[in-house]
């Protein structure tokens, strides 16, 4: 990879025609893995949110979210479904709840 | 046989082992503690929001040591998954829509174009939306979804005169190579009014800081809109449609929405009222130099420094105080790169042993100055207030 130009130095003179040209080499990355599976929390299981909540989001989505009340958790829910298709099961839903506000 | 000096090795020996590396207390009123990682590829060590899909925000620190961004701490926002091996000889750009010649350009195409290069911050509509009193749910940005970098491209107005914009176009919508697991998720669009997509600031970029575009940053291609928060930024941008019709789909009419006033602020439990799309920023200034919270040494003049943007206009000045803003001293401008880019400053504040506030106000070319009160909407966007940074002198 190049190493980044002196920007610092090209100051308000540099907008102008010194754009370099456009890549033309592959990349080609790979992705961390994410951060596993949602944990117990007080003793009230996390399966229903390990299996319906981290299809499209890792883990984190959720933990670093602050504390929500059961009525937000449940608008949240209902975005995911009816916004972002997700296939929640309705009958998880009381489950995936009292995990999430076991905080 | 364990002995007591062994089990505590080892015990401190264990974080190594999982591969934990420092941590971040990001100041939030709760649950504020994030890891930080340097597992992302082109990316050194970041905070880690969230691994997939990537949310990467970038220390403080870093905007303290630099008035452009550097590529490999850059912030990071994806809301889909996306490709993650690009042959830029292979990507074509699609323009359709209302126009009269429909084109499929290679970045060989691209190329022919008069190449500009701008400063521009890039910041995500959310930053500082873990800092919103009282919370909000969304990604918990602190305040490093944002960064300054030297952009370089061809002006979207030339490429849109390739294809011939017909009369009564009214928008420009833009989308890129991420896409929804689930099919019935709506890709992620969007789109600017026609008379902003024919400015001379909205660009097609490939370059960043003289370096291409980091895959996690859009490569091969993104929008570049200064002034304006980084959702219109779309990136590995592979399609435009220039649109006869205001634009209705999910990402402009019913996402990224803010209360419809300058500073996107309503009391918390009102109802928010009418809701247009967030589009340009505000004047900021954050202190970089003094974490809030920090514990100095007696000094004549406490050093305060810290980066500042205008919004869609120039800084025009920053003003310190530490008696709760009823006396100000003006800082000192840093170079000025243009209008949209970071502007760093620095100056002084004389403090006696005990707890201060320091308070860093902006004020844009616009006249246009940070409150001092912070303001507040449901979805965390447009953060604009002062950040106030708590010191003990000692």
């Amino acid at each position: 990879m190049r190493l980044v130009l002196a920007p610092l130095a090209l100051g308000i003179a540099a907008i102008a025609l010194i754009a370099a040209a456009p890549p033309t080499r592959r990349v080609a990355v790979t992705l961390p893995d994410a951060e596993g599976l949602l944990p117990e929390r007080y003793g009230v299981s996390s399966e229903a949110a390990n299996n319906n909540c981290l299809a499209c989001h890792s883990a984190a989505m959720i933990t670093a979210q602050p504390r929500l009340s059961r009525v937000q958790w449940g608008e949240t829910i209902a975005k995911m479904r009816n916004v972002y298709g997700a296939p929640i099961d309705p009958a998880d839903d009381k489950a995936i709840v009292d995990w999430l506000v076991a905080d | 046989m364990l002995t007591r000096r062994a089990l505590i090795a080892s015990a401190l020996a264990a974080p190594a082992a999982a591969q934990v590396a420092s941590s971040f207390d990001l100041g939030f009123a709760d649950n504020g503690l994030r890891p930080t990682s340097r597992a992302f590829p082109q990316k050194g060590e970041m905070i880690l929001q969230r691994a997939s899909p990537p949310l990467l925000e970038t220390p403080l620190a870093v905007f303290d040591a630099h008035d452009f961004t550097p590529n490999d701490r850059f912030f990071v926002r994806w809301h889909y998954p996306f490709p993650t091996t690009i042959d830029p000889a292979r990507h074509r750009l699609r323009i359709g829509g209302h126009i009269t010649r429909p084109l499929s350009l290679a970045l060989a195409d691209l190329a022919r174009l008069p190449r500009v290069a701008i400063a521009a911050v890039n910041q995500c509509a959310g930053n500082g939306r873990g800092l919103f009193a009282p919370r909000v749910a969304g990604a918990q940005w602190a305040n490093g979804a944002m960064g300054n970098a030297l952009w370089e491209g061809v002006r979207l107005k030339d490429v849109l005169a390739l294809a011939g914009i017909k009369a009564g176009a009214v928008a420009v919508r833009f989308g890129g190579l991420d896409a929804p697991l689930v099919e019935a998720a709506p890709d992620f669009e969007k789109s600017l009014p026609i008379d902003h997509a024919l400015t001379d600031d909205v660009l097609i970029a490939w370059g960043m800081n003289g370096a291409p575009l980091p895959l996690l940053n859009g490569f091969p291609l993104r929008l570049v809109v200064p002034g304006w928060y980084s959702t219109y930024w779309v990136k590995m941008l592979d399609s435009i449609e220039v649109l006869a019709r205001p634009d209705d789909r999910y990402w402009m009419a019913k996402a990224y929405l803010q209360p419809a006033n300058p500073l996107a602020d309503i009391a918390p439990g009102a109802p928010a009222g009418p809701r247009v799309p967030v589009t340009a920023m505000r004047p900021r200034a954050l202190v970089t130099n003094i974490a809030s919270g920090a514990r100095l040494p007696a000094r004549p003049f406490t050093p305060v420094q810290g980066v500042a943007l205008g919004g869609d206009h120039g800084v025009a000045g920053v003003e310190l105080s530490a008696d709760g803003g009823r006396h100000w001293v003006p800082a000192q401008l840093g170079p000025d790169h243009g209008r949209y880019s970071f502007r760093r400053f620095r100056g002084g504040l004389a403090l006696p042993p005990g707890r201060h506030i320091i308070l860093a106000r902006a004020r844009n070319a616009a006249g246009v100055e940070q409150p001092l009160a912070h303001n507040w909407n449901p979805s965390g966007y447009n953060r604009a207030g002062i950040e106030p940074v708590a010191v003990e002198i000692i």
